[in-house]
């Protein structure tokens, strides 16, 4: 689905992370956890192609007005990386952006009752406030949170009111444990005896990081990727990854807009990668 | 009055002649959600070689200033999935589909065109000429006009189809190259495939793309598109199709003005999945604002 979407609100969350909403039409209500959107950030030709951000959230836009009408809206969590997001972060309410989605699988919710562990590495948080929005509706969730800093650890808050256990860890200690939120979600493994199932988005190394955690302890593991990518919907074929049994005789290459951009942990190569 | 958009490449007759360029637009399918593939002129499906490729390590895109360069290495299903996968959609669609391909020696070449040749479903050919001969110390088919033209002779004596020569904008003298390939048989010809570039991630001091060098597409190599598609149109005889940096009608509109018969749309593709629709209704109704008849009064029609 193509639409204009017109910015509700576009606020920096973090140093460097900003939050938008924007309208978005009635069908985006059923984008699944772990899906995507394609953002064109102006008309002109620089940036030329479209920014994929993962759902942050959708639901129903209030306005604080007596008699507004709802509508519905889609949020997007991003990092300023370079011109696009920068112009990104410059736009306003009411300025309009043209929206591809919700493209790409979305995360298999797994049984009710059992735990969820989500793993979230910096902006890699931002597909996992939907997802934990679905799993706590009929499964504890416990989320671990990780980052260079605690500038790096972004709306804990709003997972804790979804009564999500929250977990932290930074590198330099300015929040949570200090070290690598990896160490902490091994622990709380430890402490259930490698039950439940984990959910993870974050940079390539935490996730393959969490993937040889699911692998040696027997847990399921899903992780969602990141990948240059023009068009997001199979054609550029610019964003593929490996699949587990890649080699240079038999290549196994997975394109991560169609085919993912979630993948069970276990059908991707990480040696090597 | 509704203009006449209805345009000839060789045999192939196009409602109009807005294509979608190879390697931009799948095997159709994939955009048919964003695209009524019978409001564009043909679609060209995605290079086939006879085995399946996996292509290039990642990554494999990088924006660029008005443009992007990708490096896929010709990833692809090979023509034996394409006949069990890709073709049963081709049925389907009420629109010419042109297969691209491309091989490394043009014994390769030849039995791709016989096979596809034998393919009721595709409409015509497109042979990229830009890959390296293996034979022949692998110096790029498309860069040397003997060479184009034995590939061409071999694709030409394997199908009556209509075949068309997508040359690569990547030599000294593109016009030595159109009439190589229009000396040895080519029906039509496209102009231009993608300008190899580089780009450089100064901080990590290394190439970005894992290829290191790409094909650059997009509105930033439209005036080289145009002048090559100028040259050229001047110069053969057959049709010419032009590429390059096309996002609006009037961009198309410029091409056929320079001489192309037909336009192939792109990495506009990408931007805008509905774009190659757009375009061809974006000319028809500037032809009808102008009270211009026939599209065909347009083709080479630029003056001074």
């Amino acid at each position: 689905m193509q639409f204009k979407a017109m910015i509700l609100d576009n606020a920096e969350v973090s140093p460097g992370y900003w939050r938008m909403r924007m309208t978005a039409p009635a069908e985006m209500l059923a984008a699944k956890p772990g899906q995507f959107v394609m953002v064109r950030v102006n008309p002109s030709i620089d940036p030329l192609i479209r920014r994929p951000f993962g759902v942050f959230d959708v639901g129903m836009h209030q306005p604080a007005y007596t008699g507004a009408v709802a509508q519905p809206y889609l949020e997007i969590l991003y990092r300023v990386v370079g011109k696009g997001t920068g112009m990104l972060s410059d736009l306003h309410e009411n300025d309009i952006l043209d929206v591809l989605g919700p493209l790409g699988s979305g995360f298999d919710n797994g049984p009710a009752g059992e735990e969820k562990l989500i793993v979230g590495g910096g902006v890699g948080l931002a597909p996992l406030y939907l997802l934990a929005k679905e799993l706590v509706k009929d499964s504890p969730v416990r989320l671990f949170a990780g980052g260079r800093s605690k500038d790096d650890v972004l709306c804990i808050t709003e997972f804790e009111r979804l009564g999500v256990e929250c977990y932290t860890a930074t590198e330099d200690g300015s929040l949570g444990e200090c070290g690598l939120v990896t160490k902490v979600l091994e622990g709380r493994l430890d402490a259930t005896g490698n039950k439940g199932q984990i959910c993870a988005c974050g940079p390539h190394g935490m996730l393959k990081a969490v993937a040889a955690i699911g692998a040696k302890r027997s847990v399921k593991t899903q992780v969602s990727l990141e990948g240059y990518m023009a068009c997001g919907m199979g054609a550029c074929l610019g964003c593929v990854c490996q699949g587990a049994e890649h080699s240079a005789e038999n290549p196994d290459y997975r394109c991560v807009c169609t085919e993912g951009p979630v993948f069970e942990a276990a059908v991707l190569k990480w040696e090597g990668n | 009055m509704k203009p006449d958009m209805s345009v000839e490449i060789g045999s192939l007759k196009l409602r109009n002649p807005v294509m979608t360029a190879s390697g931009t637009f799948g095997y159709g399918e994939e955009f048919s959600q964003y695209v009524d593939l019978e409001k564009i002129g043909a679609f060209v499906t995605k290079g086939l070689s006879l085995k399946p490729r996996a292509g290039n390590p990642t990554p494999r895109i990088v924006e660029t200033p008005g443009g992007m360069l990708n490096a896929i290495g010709l990833q692809n299903v090979g023509i034996d999935a394409f006949i069990q996968k890709k073709v049963p959609f081709l049925r389907s669609v009420n629109t010419p589909a042109i297969a691209n391909f491309f091989g490394y020696t043009p014994d390769e070449y030849a039995e791709l065109a016989s096979r596809l040749d034998d393919i009721p479903e595709v409409a015509a050919l497109e042979v990229n000429i830009s890959c390296p001969n293996v034979k022949q110390g692998g110096i790029v088919f498309g860069t040397d006009p003997n060479c184009a033209a034995s590939v061409v002779a071999a694709c030409r004596a394997a199908t009556k189809k209509t075949l068309i020569v997508k040359l690569s904008p990547n030599v000294t003298d593109i016009v030595e190259m159109a009439q190589a390939c229009e000396g040895a048989g080519a029906d039509a010809l496209s102009v231009i495939n993608t300008l190899t570039g580089m780009a450089i991630d100064l901080e990590r001091r290394r190439p970005v793309l894992a290829n290191i060098t790409g094909g650059l597409s997009g509105p930033a190599i439209k005036p080289v598109a145009l002048r090559m598609v100028w040259q050229v149109a001047r110069a053969v005889k057959v049709p010419v199709i032009g590429i390059g940096g096309i996002m609006s009608a009037t961009d198309a509109l410029e091409f056929i003005l320079a001489g192309a018969t037909a336009v192939q749309v792109g990495t506009a593709s990408f931007v805008n999945p509905g774009a190659a629709q757009e375009i061809a209704e974006g000319m028809e109704q500037w032809l009808a604002a102008r009270g211009i008849a026939d599209i065909k009064s347009l083709i080479g029609a630029l003056e001074g």
